[in-house]
């Protein structure tokens, strides 16, 4: 039975590799033309499924792969003219033969489904030429040639289980390991044959961890593959003209790669062919040819691969792009306002973004751009898009060779080791309270001023719970293209590390991407970026909610700055506030326990503001400084210690647990302050009901 | 009919799993540990360059823990879900036992050992827990940290 399942195996896997340079090939008919050269090879192969299908008494696959050879047969001597309908249909056939040949891999039978309609249709395409001619009389010829063809093959490559690689590719990292550990110990050691040997060693391991990661390279030709198709039944369906011009396809990348970029390559093309490409009519009256080109590209640059995919369709339109992610409240009107053009056409990366005037099938689902931004981040690359309205958008993807090794920041945090992907890593910082390079905190939330900008602070070793919030070096890393700073001891060396599953039973664990072996042959855990800004609650959906609120606020709105409890500094929006006033403090009165002030022949309700953001107790100031507000139609009077400024509030707000009562914190007049939530506060005294 | 059993310590009772599930027996190792994990991880560690989840045995079955600087074995055994090693106090012998000396361990005993345990091996002086490799490296009734 082991033999006969491998040979069974060995029939999916030619077969399905068959229909693959089948569907190749008769799109390539219709772009270029039929030779007869290529309608031999299509025939030929068609027969060859047919044949082999015969040989396992699969009939029902045997049966369609003849009419479809017969149809072709009478293309190849002339009988019928190739037509878009005959490639369309032997599409088709491709298609159900692929479908078949998953319920061989699945029950080991073709299925219960005769195909009887297609079969059909072939046999109408097949019988509406000319009929005079007499049947080819050397059918059986040509089954030949595959064989032929087939053994020249074979000579020079031969079919390896994947998992073999992978393991050999394992092996070859840990002799890196064990290299590394002898290069050390040779470091300390006098016997020159020894050094000698070992640089041996060292050239050798070397060597053969590159020809192991070329074995389980594959050129990135066998995902363009199925571009044709994919473009061709988009055009189609779109009604439009797209030639794909493929450079590059030889061009090496480790499987995993491949695995990965297939999903969002494939999604690039049809945004380009969708959005991208104009219809034949708009692109001739724009004075372009009917036909629009689109061009992948990929060549080896440094440890990377470019992959480059350029169309000469509309471009994307930045005023557009703008008002969309306006719409969408993706970005404020302030700093819309500041964009220059390729950072609005970025925005199409933006998540939620979508431009699609009406929504297609295709694409414009909202779940667009971005899904291909963070898949390509994920596995280190990154994305850059270049657009001219009205000639055209390249995006550039850049990606790195293989998956299982990458370079990676070696960080220590409550005495344990640990690997942050270099990915990650933006930059570096060292904190020095000496000089000024230090920890603030908003509410007992440290975080650091890096140029200006409010970063949140993670101690690593408290975020794991093996430590407190101690360490001097913050490395600033990228979630979601927002940068968080996370506190460790110190940082190491960058390492070339073998990135390795952690098993079954810890893989669950938020925070971790994998585990490595170090130089000394330690295990070191690889911090997942993601994963931390998830347990530190820096997760996106906390500030979606945050970047609402932000529009809400900074519309170039002007702020009171004032000073609560000693030394904390709070900002409230100049817009509900009524006047600021000055009044003795023998002036308050107090009506049913609570403070008041007459106020224009009313009574103004009091509240300490300092007493309400939980600050703390200050001695109480004579005069009382009290900010007049409006909540809900009432005024409503805010005790404070004393007035700062009045400023045009241009910084950005960000949250990092903010308490109730504030919105958030931002860098106002060079200090961290805290903008107040006047409505919120209302609501905690009881002054209002906050339902507006 | 006889099982071969590979026997070892913890806190002064006796255990066992199949020998044929024993890949090798290693000194104490240097282990890194995970935090996050569940508290019966131990953490992880370097068997020729296949990185092993440990698992205290102790912490496994809700025994008491061991002094910090008491000296451990590791048992590594071939599960369905892989390489683990277990540390356990010290290590016996691998005997040969009777299945006519085995039992089931008695409802009453707790769920936390229990679910663990294949059964008892009535040996003269004492009793030999087996233990269900599987069962004991899941994560299925996992105590968190």
């Amino acid at each position: 039975m082991g033999a006969d399942e491998e040979i069974l195996q060995e029939f999916l896997v030619e077969g399905r590799e068959n229909l693959d340079r089948l569907e190749r090939e008769l799109v390539g008919f219709e772009r270029d033309g039929a030779t007869e050269e290529s309608i031999g090879a299509i025939f030929r192969t068609v027969h060859t499924v047919k044949g082999t299908a015969g040989f396992f008494g699969f009939e029902r696959l045997q049966s369609l792969a003849h009419v479809a050879e017969t149809l072709l047969a009478k293309i190849r001597d002339g009988e019928l003219p190739l037509t878009t309908d005959i490639v369309s249909a032997q599409l088709a056939v491709v298609d159900a033969c692929r479908l078949m040949f998953d319920w061989v891999e699945q029950t080991g039978t073709d299925g219960d489904d005769d195909h009887l309609a297609l079969k059909a249709r072939l046999e109408v395409l097949a019988s509406a030429g000319p009929t005079s001619v007499e049947p080819p009389v050397h059918v059986a010829a040509p089954a030949l040639d595959p064989m032929l063809a087939d053994a020249e093959r074979v000579e020079t490559t031969i079919r390896v289980d994947v998992h073999l690689l992978d393991k050999l590719m394992d092996l070859a990292g840990e002799l890196v390991l064990a290299r590394n550990q002898l290069l050390k110990l040779a470091a300390t050691n006098r016997d020159s044959n020894l050094v000698v040997s070992t640089q041996r060693l060292d050239l050798i391991t070397s060597e053969l961890q590159d020809q192991v990661m070329k074995t389980r390279m594959q050129p990135i030709g066998s995902v363009w593959n199925k571009l044709p198709r994919v473009v061709r039944d988009l055009s189609g369906e779109l009604g439009k003209q797209v030639r794909l011009e493929l450079d590059g396809k030889e061009t090496g990348l480790d499987r995993s790669v491949l695995e990965a970029i297939k999903d969002p390559l494939t999604h690039i093309i049809r945004n380009a062919i969708d959005h991208g490409i104009e219809t034949p009519d708009v692109r001739l009256a724009s004075g372009k040819p009917a036909e629009g080109l689109l061009r992948l590209r990929a060549i080896h640059e440094g440890g990377h691969v470019l992959v480059e995919i350029a169309d000469d369709g509309a471009g994307i339109d930045p005023e557009r792009v703008l008002a969309k992610a306006l719409e969408r409240n993706i970005i404020t009107l302030e700093r819309a306002a500041k964009l220059t053009i390729e950072e609005a056409q970025a925005l199409v990366f933006a998540p939620g973004f979508s431009t699609a005037e009406t929504v297609t099938n295709i694409s414009g689902r909202g779940v667009g751009m971005d899904v291909v931004k963070t898949n390509i981040e994920r596995i280190g690359g990154a994305v850059q898009i270049e657009s001219a309205p009205g000639s055209g958008t390249t995006i550039r993807l850049k990606i790195p060779l293989t998956l299982a090794i990458i370079p990676a920041l070696i960080v220590s945090a409550a005495g344990e080791r640990y690997a942050l992907p270099q990915s990650g890593v933006l930059e570096l910082v060292r904190l020095d309270p000496a000089n000024g390079r230090k920890v603030e905190r908003i509410d007992n939330t440290p975080v650091y001023r890096l140029r200006d900008e409010l970063l949140p602070l993670v101690y690593l070793p408290q975020l794991l719970g093996i430590g407190g919030a101690t360490g001097t070096t913050v490395v600033v890393l990228q979630n979601e293209g927002r940068p968080f700073g996370l506190v460790v001891d110190t940082a190491q060396d960058t390492e070339e590390i073998v990135v390795k599953p952690i098993g079954k039973r810890l893989r669950d664990i938020v925070g971790y991407a994998g585990a490595t072996i170090l130089g000394d042959g330690k295990v070191a855990l690889i911090l997942d970026v993601r994963g931390i800004a998830t347990l530190a609650g820096l997760s996106s959906t906390k500030r979606r909610d945050v970047d609402e609120r932000r529009d809400d606020i900074i519309g170039g709105e002007r702020y009171v700055i004032a000073s609560v409890g000693g030394d904390r500094r709070v900002a409230i929006s100049l817009d509900s506030v009524v006047r600021l006033e000055q009044f003795a403090a023998a002036d308050i009165e107090r009506a049913s326990g609570r403070e008041v002030l007459q106020y224009r022949d009313r009574l103004l309700p009091l509240i300490r503001l300092g007493d309400a953001l939980g600050a703390m107790p200050a001695p109480p100031t004579d005069p009382v400084h009290v900010i007049v507000y409006t909540c809900e139609e009432r005024n409503l009077g805010l005790v404070v210690d004393g007035i700062v400024d009045v400023i045009d509030a241009l910084a950005a707000l960000s949250t990092i647990d903010a308490q109730a009562g504030v919105m958030g914190s931002a860098v106002l007049g060079g200090k961290v302050t805290d903008v107040v939530d006047v409505t919120a506060i209302a609501v905690m005294a009881g002054y209002a009901s906050g339902a507006m | 009919m006889t099982e071969q059993v590979c026997s070892f310590e913890l806190a002064g009772m006796t255990f066992g799993v199949a020998a044929v599930e024993v890949q090798e027996i290693l000194r104490a190792q240097p282990i890194t540990r995970v935090p996050l994990a569940d508290a019966a991880t131990a953490g992880l560690m370097n068997l020729r360059g296949q990185i092993v989840t440990t698992i205290d045995l102790r912490a496994r079955l809700g025994l008491p823990r061991r002094a910090p600087d008491a000296c451990h074995l590791n048992v590594v055994i071939r599960s369905s879900e892989g390489v683990f090693s277990l540390l356990v106090d010290s290590i016996g012998d691998v005997v040969s036992l009777d299945r006519e000396a085995f039992d089931f361990v008695p409802e009453n005993v707790p769920a936390h050992f229990r679910d663990l345990i294949a059964g008892a091996y009535k040996l003269p002086d004492r009793l030999l827990f087996v233990l269900v490799v599987d069962r004991v490296v899941s994560h299925s009734n996992g105590e968190s940290s």
